[in-house]
């Protein structure tokens, strides 16, 4: 039982560990903010649960603690994370940051030219 | 161009209940583990700074109608009146009391005099905070 415990709890942790240093290649290496935001705000995201949910683990099993906070922030990061990456992209988007030379498409241009001409005729 | 906020504030509704029963169990389990008044109270304003954020003030003021000055004011006479308590039981200032109660939901439960004194922190520190939050935010 302490064998699989344990082995759930390193296995837990060690891919959160991994995940977290991806998103600091990631961030280092992405060439504009929108993939960056991406990098950070989903694979920091799972790299933090992972270690929350080991952390978690190893209290509950190997201390005997039920800890109702870890839930908690495991359930906080899992809302908010991706809510702060996305409102980082929108504010960049708007204060007029451009994408990178490979970006194939910009969708939100056309929405946002559109509603630059309504304002305009009303 | 107006701002589009549905993503902010439909996540600002779950999370601000996060937060505020976050704040309260850190508020009552300041007698035998970190915590207390004050980082309850401050947790209560980052709560209420949340919905600052996510709405406008007159929203924010309309669905929390107090006066944050007052709210300071109740937990001045909270924990002076605690303080004040303890001259009736001939016993110097601010001694505390405590003792075993059985209560009809929680069982036996172990109730301090403390817990109003850390009640006027509570009250204090979230009245405080939000009054230099909203004179700051509102003027401009």
């Amino acid at each position: 039982m302490t064998v699989i415990a344990n082995t759930l709890i390193v296995l837990t942790i060690v891919v959160g560990l991994l995940f977290t240093v991806v998103t600091v290649i990631g961030v280092l290496r992405l060439p504009d903010v929108y993939t960056r935001a991406h990098a950070a705000s989903k694979s920091a995201t799972l790299g933090v649960l992972s270690i929350l949910v080991g952390t978690f683990f190893h209290f509950w099993l190997n201390e005997g603690y039920f800890s109702v906070r870890i839930l908690l922030g495991i359930l906080f990061l899992f809302i908010t994370a991706p809510i702060g990456g996305h409102l980082m992209s929108r504010a960049a988007y708007f204060s007029g940051v451009k994408p990178t030379e490979l970006t194939v498409g910009d969708d939100l241009a056309e929405v946002v030219e559109r509603a630059k001409k309504e304002k305009q005729i009303n | 161009m107006k701002a589009n906020d549905v993503i902010l504030q439909t996540a600002t509704k779950v999370v601000f209940f996060i937060i505020f029963l976050f704040s309260i169990h850190i508020f009552f389990a300041g007698h035998f583990a970190p915590g207390g008044g004050f980082v309850g109270g401050l947790l209560t304003t980052a709560a209420i700074v949340l919905l600052l954020l996510a709405f406008d003030l007159k929203t924010v003021q309309q669905a929390l109608p107090f006066n944050f000055m007052i709210v300071v004011a109740i937990g001045l006479v909270l924990a002076i009146g605690m303080g004040a308590g303890s001259f009736v039981f001939n016993v110097p200032f601010l001694t505390h009391a405590f003792g075993d109660f059985y209560l009809p939901l929680f069982g036996v439960t172990s109730l301090h005099t403390a817990m109003i004194f850390d009640a006027g922190v509570y009250l204090v520190v979230v009245g405080s905070t939000v009054t230099m939050i909203q004179s700051i935010g509102g003027e401009s």
